[in-house]
């Protein structure tokens, strides 16, 4: 209401030579449906307004009637370009409240598809950051590469997107021979072609110039509007939850977390927060390697899924590393078989607050690749 | 002048021989629309690890006639508040624009339509008729966002254009002449006699060469501005606000703009061909030389011009508009300027 008051004011006393210009709510890129009202005076945007709300299906609602099992596909649908990741964060709260610990092999299992989730994730935001600046073809390489990851999870879970696949104390089907190998080509895949996504679209001089010294977020603002992930690690600031409250099994494995270092541009541009992804695609591989490597064929899935999860009264607030940043649920539970209340802490909400602040003083063009590197995906924004 | 035309020697220069010139070309400039269209489509396909059409005909080779018979069977709209005679008139504008041009170029030793001493001066003029087109369409279409992308196609047309220019009238220097036919007759013998490598000459042109190859770069980067294509294509960029200056036509209108777009790629190719590239001169001396070689040779180079810009759209992401601007005035302006001098002192030297 305050937000529609103000913008009342603002028209009382605006400049003849600005001009009110409404961009969406579809866009020609991924990001799903956002209506941005932007106001620009010439090129330059002088203030951004996102207009939210339009993806969203009251899931928060939907799950206070749901059972524990069946609020999993709506978690899914969250954050639909890494599902994984979304049911993993969940079903760890459910597990911190349960007290349940869960076999050696679903752990594993667990990384290794979180990990490649967060492959496929980076993949879409680097190709659809190289379209918004008008490259198409890295587009359709990394499509091609997020085929095989998508094949191994349809093999696994019966899905291509929405898998369904995580349970509360386990999995929900095994795993198939042959997973070991599938992993590994996709972990040689993704190295080759990120070799060549630096030659063809990060390095080159017309994709610098566009993304470079562009949309700037310092380190104390980013911090200050909670953004995470690697919008916060593309600041500078050296946060990540799987180092520094590791959960499951991410002790074990040795990685970086790549910050964006300046190397070109400035610490906290789009070309950084861009670079952040691609050295993460990296990292995920390492992790990937290391936990094909360790993790044992034997062992049942389902061993520790309770027949029926009826919790003991009480809440939790569990967060992890989203590909996007910083995911949380907090699950209040009454006693019975269905939750009191689920609120999930939109990592994509959370980024997207910061867009107004970074984008003034801009071009229009250039508002276009900030939102593209921020990496939103309206079904978190929305819910 | 020597009368270069075939058609005069054969018919005579009456009615019937020169309606076959105009239309002869025309009819070439159709038929290779289609064939870079497919080209097009093809080439950005494998460039992306797909295939590109498949299904209609063998290895969709028929995709170009489907897209054309798609767009004619549309309907034929006329937005409510636009200007209804600059509106119908702006494609047909600007396909003119790009079709004049054919009118002084060379398709071999034996076929120019019009043989006049001052071709390329002509091709400069002409080619503004283009940009024209452009602002009659943006402007009448009565749409906000179409006058945007009109009115920044025109300013990116019009910066590159000096650029072109200069690197134009820096073989016009060495070549001592305007007319086409004569630029091209130079360049005989083998592929060391084209002013890409400094003209025919022989020692002392190895002081142009540089400047020779810098400026067709010049040529083609300018070229790539004049047609709207990647990276320059902010006219048309879909990550922008809409589709540019032909955000309001459909159908057989934008079809029209569609063509005229393909034929002016040809035409700056055209004219690098000429110029640098030797034109209907075959690149092995006096094999596969002759007034039939020359039309293939011609085509076959402007083709590859023509394939180049393709392969680049699909390679490099696009400049943002004061960038494309920088570009074209402060750096190639330049470059172009010191080219033309020092192959101006050169021939005065000479």
């Amino acid at each position: 209401m305050s937000e529609k008051k103000r913008i009342e004011l603002e028209y009382s006393q605006l400049d003849s030579e600005r001009m009110r210009i409404n961009v969406g709510p579809q866009h020609p890129s991924t990001h799903g449906v956002l209506r941005l009202e932007v106001e620009v005076d010439g090129e330059i945007v002088t203030e951004v307004v996102p207009h939210m709300g339009y993806l969203h299906r009251s899931f928060e609602k939907y799950c206070e009637q749901l059972t524990y099992l069946q609020v999993i596909p709506y978690i899914d649908r969250m954050d639909y370009i890494a599902a994984i990741n979304n049911e993993w964060t969940y079903v760890l709260g459910m597990e911190k409240l349960l007290g349940i610990k869960v076999p050696e092999k679903v752990e594993y299992m667990r990384v290794i598809m979180a990990e490649l989730n967060r492959i496929a994730n980076h993949q879409i935001a680097v190709a659809t950051f190289g379209l918004d600046a008008g490259a198409f073809t890295p587009f359709l390489f990394f499509f091609r590469d997020r085929e095989l990851i998508i094949w191994i999870l349809e093999k696994l879970s019966g899905a291509r997107l929405l898998y369904n696949y995580l349970r509360v104390g386990g999995l929900a089907a095994d795993v198939y021979p042959g997973f070991k190998e599938d992993c590994l080509n996709v972990v040689k895949q993704v190295r080759k072609t990120n070799a060549e996504i630096m030659d063809l679209l990060i390095n080159n001089k017309i994709f610098i110039q566009r993304s470079a010294n562009v949309g700037i977020l310092p380190a104390d603002v980013a911090i200050n509007y909670g953004c995470s992930g690697p919008v916060l690690r593309g600041s500078g600031v050296k946060y990540d939850l799987r180092k520094d409250e590791p959960y499951s099994i991410y002790d074990r494995f040795d990685f970086d977390i790549p910050v964006g270092k300046g190397e070109v541009g400035v610490i906290g541009d789009c070309w950084n927060r861009n670079i952040v992804r691609v050295y993460e695609m990296e990292e995920s591989c390492r992790i990937i390697e290391q936990a094909v490597a360790q993790m044992p064929m034997e062992g049942d899935v389902k061993a520790m899924v309770p027949k029926k999860i009826k919790p003991p009264v009480g809440e939790v607030y569990f967060r992890a590393e989203n590909p996007k940043g910083d995911l949380g649920f907090y699950i209040v539970s009454n006693g019975t078989d269905k939750p009191e209340r689920i609120k999930a802490r939109g990592t994509s909400f959370v980024n997207l607050s910061v867009l107004p602040e970074i984008s003034q003083g801009y071009m229009f063009a250039d508002l276009i690749l900030i939102l593209g590197s921020i990496d939103i995906v309206l079904g978190e924004v929305d819910r | 002048m020597e009368n270069t035309n075939f058609l005069y020697e054969l018919l005579g220069k009456n009615a019937l021989s020169i309606t076959l010139i105009v239309t002869l070309p025309l009819v070439f400039v159709l038929i290779y629309a289609l064939i870079a269209i497919l080209a097009e489509l093809k080439v950005s396909a494998w460039i992306q690890e797909r295939l590109g059409p498949m299904r209609t005909g063998p290895w969709g080779i028929l995709q170009p006639i489907a897209e054309v018979v798609k767009l004619l069977q549309k309907e034929d709209i006329t937005p409510d508040k636009a200007n209804k005679l600059l509106y119908n008139l702006a494609p047909f504008v600007m396909f003119t624009g790009a079709y004049a041009a054919f009118a002084v170029i060379p398709f071999s030793e034996r076929f120019v339509p019009a043989d006049i001493n001052v071709g390329l001066f002509y091709v400069f003029a002409i080619g503004s008729v283009g940009s024209l087109g452009i602002v009659m369409g943006g402007w009448a279409s009565n749409n906000k966002y179409s006058l945007m992308g009109a009115m920044r196609s025109v300013a990116q047309i019009i910066s590159y254009e000096i650029p072109a220019a200069m690197a134009i009238l820096s073989i016009v220097v060495l070549a001592s002449s305007m007319n086409l036919q004569e630029i091209n007759s130079a360049q005989s013998g083998w592929f060391w006699n084209w002013y890409l490598f400094g003209g025919p000459g022989t020692i002392g042109k190895w002081w142009v060469i540089p400047f020779t190859v810098i400026l067709a770069m010049i040529y083609f980067i300018s070229s790539l501005a004049e047609t709207n294509r990647v990276p320059f294509d902010i006219p048309e960029g879909e990550s922008e606000l809409v589709a540019g200056f032909h955000t309001e036509y459909g159908g057989i209108k934008f079809a029209m703009f569609f063509f005229a777009e393909y034929a002016n790629m040809f035409v700056v190719a055209a004219i690098l061909t000429t110029i640098f590239l030797g034109g209907w001169n075959s690149p092995f001396g006096d094999l596969m030389q002759g007034p039939i070689w020359g039309v293939f040779w011609f085509i076959f180079k402007g083709f590859l011009v023509v394939l180049v810009q393709i392969w680049i759209r699909w390679t490099l992401p696009r400049f943002r508009v004061d960038q494309l601007m920088y570009l074209g005035w402060k750096i190639l302006l330049p470059i172009s300027f010191v080219c033309f001098m020092a192959i101006s002192l050169y021939v005065m030297l000479k």
